[in-house]
């Protein structure tokens, strides 16, 4: 937090003295003071447009006091504000009456009733009686504007937030003014739904019931909700949420505004996948392959499952155990387990990254950067996922910094990203040579250079494509290592809280803490008793094992290596060949249905603890409702199969483990439990320290394609077949069907219409998808979703290649 | 003939000549007036030739002596307006306000239909007293024969070299872009103006800033000028400064042109002097509108466009001069004059005012978008026989929301009414809100009885309506 600026400014309001910081709105200064001054369509992180007028107060600058609206009047030195005269109550009781004369005061049996802005107002501004006689204006109730909103032009008072949102921070400038004078209204243009990613803030900062979204309709009252504050953890952004629920049942998450992460804003993925955690499909009891049928999973009792589980790891002996993923863990959770495979276990064969991450040493090694880092930095350069995808909120952040002049966004990748319409430069590059591509930047005379080598630069750095392995992203770190020291880094990394993960020690080499395996502290010597010696497999590594028959036992830690892991044949084959796969999660999904045991977990809301972020800041979640079924927490199910292993892991609750982490996990060492649980969390605990050195491979440029194929690139949608997504009502309609895409010229050479189902031939299968032109592609290359419904782009890719072609046919 | 569409264009009716001196009007009567072989043949592009063998400087400083004051509604001095541009801030733009929409006023029209070099030649000695190069002309959507005559106009003075690169061989460079409106009358406030030409929807915008010659079109410093502003030009910088000044009062110099309408004998444009001539002069002088029509009482007139409060008999001795006609509760505004004889029913001429305003309000802010609907619903009521002695209250007190405080209107000795001074305070972003209100406040105060009489009787509760045209 930076320290606010001495100011001169000193304003009156209401007689008493404040101080006040140049350039800042009067309602601003206001309400730090203490003094509310109402308001519709003033709104603190976007730009003031002075439409409802609500907030005139009378400001006097030393021409007498006058009615101005005070979310357009800055403040200046002596000005005297009087919020509470005649001529201001009677301005917002007027404007209230012309609010309500147009406004159906259909309060009964709208959703904003008893949270609306413009009742409460009303109550506490308004007058006590309408004089308005006439016929109120009429619309058509609820119109749909996109699958997700609804709007009733009726209630609406036209105060520009949604609109202004649209526009100012998601950039999809889809809902607008029309008509105008009585007959103005909001809507979308024709045959062009609000279909944003963002849709679901303009719901929440809309001051009446006009925007409603569909899957919160109708499902409560608002003095009905209980609230907690938590943490998202759809992806790694770690967004502070609301979490609201009304008889145990999740029903609507919202935004909190914190300065440090969201700024108070949600994608609409992690606005409404709550829908999944009431999903009548969630598993809620353990299943066990059914000996006489080794096609169907029977429902059995915990103490049975468990003791199988138990047997396997036994029998299979440290070597030959592997544990995937941990990322939909807490930090607690996963130091558990983290604990449990390094202790009890004694193998180092922990992945929390499916394969489509970065190694966690070079992660956890990188100068860090923070988002706030990024939004003010001379240069963010981004390298990785399309982040309007993946990371939508950190979109967000980017391009609000970048349209308001505060930071340049550079971008170097082989295709069309979301940072493109607000990025200073896009350099296109071959797949997996983005390396190669600002190598040659930085060696240009292009002022862009200078840029970077001069000012200060902040890599989102992460993996391009999901076709090519970490060895292209690893070659450009070494080039802005050693080209650009000065940059720092923020890792792009996929899944809810993998930083947490790889930094509780669920990656092979790294110990809790971010510390060598073979460097363990003191004290977490003495508390594990013992550390496996050597580093262990990665996920790729324990497939390899697996379908070799090298590794008997594969723990699936809430991943799903079928639908997640980028070489679905590879993953297919090490889950037939393992001995036993025990799997750990909330749904039946692809691999869980292959599983010899499953157990079932608690899912987002129905437990507690912490979670990092990719920034490495810690955060809370909290519980609101209780679990379905028997499902338990992660922690527990590691406590007892230690226990059923002849040990004690020695923990018994969240708060006990956290104080085990702060005590053996040298990075975290200072951060108490104390501070985890005070205020500070509100922000968040930024945890930048690390024991673990950068070493970074030589760059290497990548085979060149044969002339005859096309370079795959895939990449991640915001709505895919992830499970969340996929289990939630009001989202899964969302998610479109594969497409492949190629430029128009690679199709015409094939003599392939756009629209044409083609025969996709790669190294690994061969299938039928669909081909469309899209000239935003670049020639020799194509583009395939990598995990849509009806099939992913993992079916194609060869998880070992440096980057994978494809060549297509007509069928 | 006309290049664009191939059909001859009439001549648009409408001006009247009178004995006052003709600065803007002085081609008026020639048939082929708009033509560039016309100006120049009668001294067209000279004070441009000029002005171009000043400096800038000494261009600004003759248009500021001559205290040019703005003709769109503001009066604002033309030269000081100039001056608010910040200094070394490139590139500023001029934008010409031809987007005149005032209910009443039809002067511009004639300006840019009959003389269009004229006020061409106005915009590149403006340009070149500010150092600006690009011009950006923005003539009313419904304006179909002065859009195609300046465009005409446009081409003409390209050809001849007065307008692009290197004018006469100078370092001066502008060009002139021409932009129709869709037709909005909020897009006549100047800051609606610049959104409507950047392609937005024509809304104000919020002030501060206050003058769009801090930070106008495009982020950028900008000058917005009305039409008969910048025609005076040409005729300032030929004769000089102190030629204009000589004619009117020292605070209100040179000529306007006033658009009269109404029950009058011959209502039309006239060019007057300024700052001397009266409301009497105009409406009653035999060379120009000769008097009420079937020598009529006058009952009420509007003395500045659709939004000025009403003047009556008892006001018709002031002259055009604003700083008398601001103490006496209205304005002169853009130059309208409206005449409402004996015969007139007041509450339903305030009515068709009021529905113009609540009509062509942008919708942006509160006041203005629900308060003038709701006044048309209430007076239309009062005027159909169908208010109360309630409503005529209920008027005032909305109002009062719009423009809270004391509003201007005239003094009425008959009755004991004293004046109250203009302006007015509003609590919405721009004019239009209280123009919808400022017919209903003077109908209501100078004619109170007539509204009285459109209510008697009906005391019962009022009628709801049941449909509305929305």
């Amino acid at each position: 937090m930076s320290e606010p600026t001495p100011s001169e400014i000193t304003v009156t309001i209401n007689g008493t003295q404040i101080d006040a910081q140049a350039g800042e709105m009067v309602i601003a200064a206001a309400d730090r003071a203490g003094v509310h001054i109402p308001r519709f369509c003033y709104h603190e992180r976007m730009s003031p447009v002075g439409m409802c007028r609500m907030c005139l107060v009378d400001i006097d600058t030393g021409r007498g006091p006058m009615l101005q609206p005070s979310c357009m009047v800055p403040v200046s030195d002596g000005m005297s504000v009087d919020t509470e005269s005649e001529d201001t109550k009677r301005a917002q009781e007027g404007i209230l009456e012309f609010l309500l004369v147009n406004h159906p005061l259909d309060c009964p049996v709208c959703d904003k009733g008893g949270e609306c802005p413009l009742q409460d107002q009303t109550m506490a501004y308004g007058p006590g009686e309408s004089r308005f006689v006439e016929e109120k204006r009429h619309y058509e109730k609820p119109i749909p504007i996109s699958d997700l909103v609804h709007l009733d032009r009726e209630r609406c008072i036209l105060c520009d937030r949604c609109t202004r949102f649209a526009d100012e921070v998601a950039g999809d400038p889809l809902i607008y003014f029309m008509e105008r004078g009585n007959a103005t209204q909001v809507l979308t243009f024709p045959d062009e739904p609000f279909s944003s990613y963002f849709s679901g803030n303009t719901v929440q900062i809309c001051p009446v019931g006009a925007l409603t979204a569909a899957p919160y309709r109708f499902k409560a009252r608002p003095w009905d909700l209980e609230q907690v504050e938590s943490t998202c953890t759809t992806c790694s952004m770690g967004c502070r949420v609301a979490v609201q629920s009304s008889r145990n049942e999740l029903v609507r998450y919202l935004g909190v505004d914190v300065e440090s992460v969201n700024h108070g804003w949600l994608c609409d993925k992690g606005r409404f996948n709550f829908e999944s955690v009431n999903s009548e499909q969630r598993l809620t009891t353990p299943l066990i392959r059914d000996i006489d049928d080794p096609r169907q999973l029977l429902g059995i009792d915990w103490g049975s499952a468990l003791a199988v589980a138990a047997e396997a790891i036994q029998q299979a002996g440290p070597e030959r155990v592997g544990i995937i993923g941990g990322s939909r863990l807490t930090n607690e959770d996963a130091y558990a387990w983290s604990k449990f495979a390094g202790s009890i276990v004694g193998t180092d064969n922990v992945d929390a990254q499916l394969g489509d991450g970065l190694p966690a040493e070079v992660v956890l090694a990188l100068p860090p950067a923070t988002i706030a880092d990024a939004c003010s930095a001379d240069t963010v350069l981004v390298v990785g996922p399309d982040i309007k995808e993946e990371l939508a909120i950190l979109h967000l952040r980017l391009r609000g910094a970048a349209t308001k002049g505060q930071t340049n966004v550079v971008e170097i990748g082989p295709n069309p990203t979301g940072c493109e319409p607000y990025a200073q430069r896009s350099i296109r590059c071959a797949p997996g040579e983005t390396a190669k591509a600002l190598s040659e930047l930085l060696a240009s005379d292009d002022p862009l250079a200078g840029q970077l080598g001069e000012g200060s630069v902040v890599v989102v750095f992460g993996r391009a494509s999901m076709a090519e392995s970490a060895d292209p992203a690893l070659s450009l770190a070494a080039v802005i290592r050693t080209e650009l020291p000065h940059a720092t880094f923020l890792p792009a990394l996929r899944r809810g809280n993998v930083r947490g993960a790889l930094d509780m020690g669920l990656a092979p080499g790294i110990l809790p803490g971010r510390t060598d395996i073979r460097q363990p502290s003191q004290a977490l010597l003495e508390t594990w008793g013992a550390v496996p010696a050597a580093k262990g497999l990665d996920t790729t590594g324990m497939l390899h094992a697996a379908a070799s028959g090298d590794l008997d036992t594969l723990i699936l830690l809430g991943a799903d290596p079928l639908s997640d892991f980028p070489d679905r044949n590879l993953a297919a084959e090490a889950i037939q060949k393992a001995k036993t796969v025990i799997a750990i999660d909330n749904f039946v999904t692809d691999s869980v249905a292959q599983a010899d045991v499953a157990l079932p977990a608690t899912a987002y809301g129905e437990q507690g603890g912490t979670t990092t972020n990719i920034e490495g800041r810690i955060s809370r979640l909290t519980q609101k409702i209780t679990p379905p079924g028997s499902a338990r927490d992660d922690w527990m199910i590691a406590t007892e199969l230690a226990w059923r292993l002849g040990s004690d892991l020695g923990l018994s609750s969240k708060q006990e483990i956290w104080r085990e982490i702060e005590r053996v996990a040298p990075s975290h060492a200072g951060v108490t439990l104390e501070r985890v649980e005070s205020s500070e969390a509100h922000e968040g605990i930024l945890v930048q320290e690390t024991s673990l050195e950068l070493n970074l491979p030589a760059p290497e440029t990548p085979p060149v394609a044969d002339g005859y194929g096309l370079r795959l690139v895939s990449g991640r949608k915001l709505w895919d077949a992830a499970t969340a997504t996929a289990h939630s009502p009001s989202l899964q309609p969302l998610a479109a069907a594969p497409a492949l895409k190629v430029h128009p010229n690679d199709l015409q050479r094939l003599g392939i219409s756009s629209g044409d189902d083609v025969r996709v031939i790669s190294t690994r299968s061969t299938e039928t998808i669909t081909a469309i032109a899209d000239e935003n592609i670049q020639r020799g290359t194509a583009m395939l979703p990598f995990n849509q419904p009806g099939g992913g782009a993992n079916r194609f890719i060869d998880a070992d290649a440096a980057v994978n072609d494809i060549r297509i046919e007509t069928l | 003939m006309n290049e664009m569409t191939g059909t001859a264009i009439p001549h648009a009716p409408g001006f009247i000549a009178n004995k006052t001196p003709r600065i803007v009007t002085s081609r008026f009567d020639y048939e082929d007036s708009h033509t560039l072989t016309r100006y120049e043949a009668t001294g067209g592009y000279e004070g441009l030739k000029k002005a171009l063998r000043r400096t800038p400087e000494e261009v600004h400083n003759e248009v500021r002596d001559a205290t040019l004051l703005g003709r769109g509604g503001a009066g604002f001095p033309a030269g000081v307006k100039w001056g608010f541009c910040p200094p070394e801030v490139w590139p500023r733009y001029l934008v010409v306000n031809g987007d005149e929409s005032e209910p009443g006023t039809y002067k511009d029209r004639l300006l840019m239909e009959l003389d269009p070099h004229q006020l061409i030649e106005g915009c590149l000695i403006a340009c070149y007293a500010v150092g600006l190069s690009q011009c950006f002309l923005y003539v009313r959507g419904e304006m179909a024969v002065a859009q195609e005559r300046v465009a005409q106009a446009l081409n003409e003075a390209y050809a001849a070299g007065y307008i692009g690169k290197n004018i006469q061989d100078s370092d001066f460079s502008v060009d002139i872009i021409l932009h129709w409106g869709a037709g909005a009358y909020v897009v006549g406030e100047e800051t609606a103006l610049i959104e409507s030409l950047e392609g937005n929807r024509g809304m104000p915008r919020l002030k501060p800033p206050y003058f769009p010659a801090s930070i106008g079109l495009y982020g950028q410093p900008t000058i917005v000028n009305n039409v008969e502003t910048l025609s005076n030009l040409p005729w300032i910088l030929e004769h000089g400064a102190g030629a204009f000044t000589a004619i009117g009062t020292e605070s209100s110099p040179g000529t306007r042109m006033v658009a009269v309408s109404g029950h009058v004998k011959r209502p039309g444009v006239y060019e007057i002097v300024n700052g001397t001539t009266t409301f009497r002069d105009l409406l009653y002088g035999s060379d120009m509108c000769g008097g009420i029509r079937d020598d009529n009482q006058l009952k009420a007139f509007v003395p500045g466009g659709g939004s000025a409060p009403w003047f009556t008999a008892d006001q018709l001795d002031l002259p055009f001069e604003a700083s008398q006609v601001g103490p006496q509760g209205s304005m002169l505004g853009s130059g309208a004059i409206m005449v409402m004889d004996e015969t007139t029913d007041i509450p339903a001429a305030a009515l068709t005012l009021t529905k113009f305003y609540a009509h062509e309000s942008c919708g942006k802010c509160v006041p203005c978008r629900e308060g003038g609907t709701w006044l048309e619903q209430i007076l239309r009521r009062v005027v159909e026989g169908r208010g109360t002695t309630r409503d005529l209250e209920l008027l005032i007190e909305v109002g009062e929301t719009i423009c809270p405080g004391d509003f201007p209107h005239a003094a009425v000795p008959s009755k004991g009414i004293e004046a109250v001074p203009f302006p007015y305070r509003m609590t919405t972003i721009c004019f239009v809100g209280p123009s919808a209100f400022a017919p209903i406040h003077s109908a209501l105060t100078l004619f109170r009885e007539e509204f009285e009489a459109k209510v008697a009787g009906n005391d019962y509760p009022t009628m709801i309506e049941v449909a509305v045209d929305v």
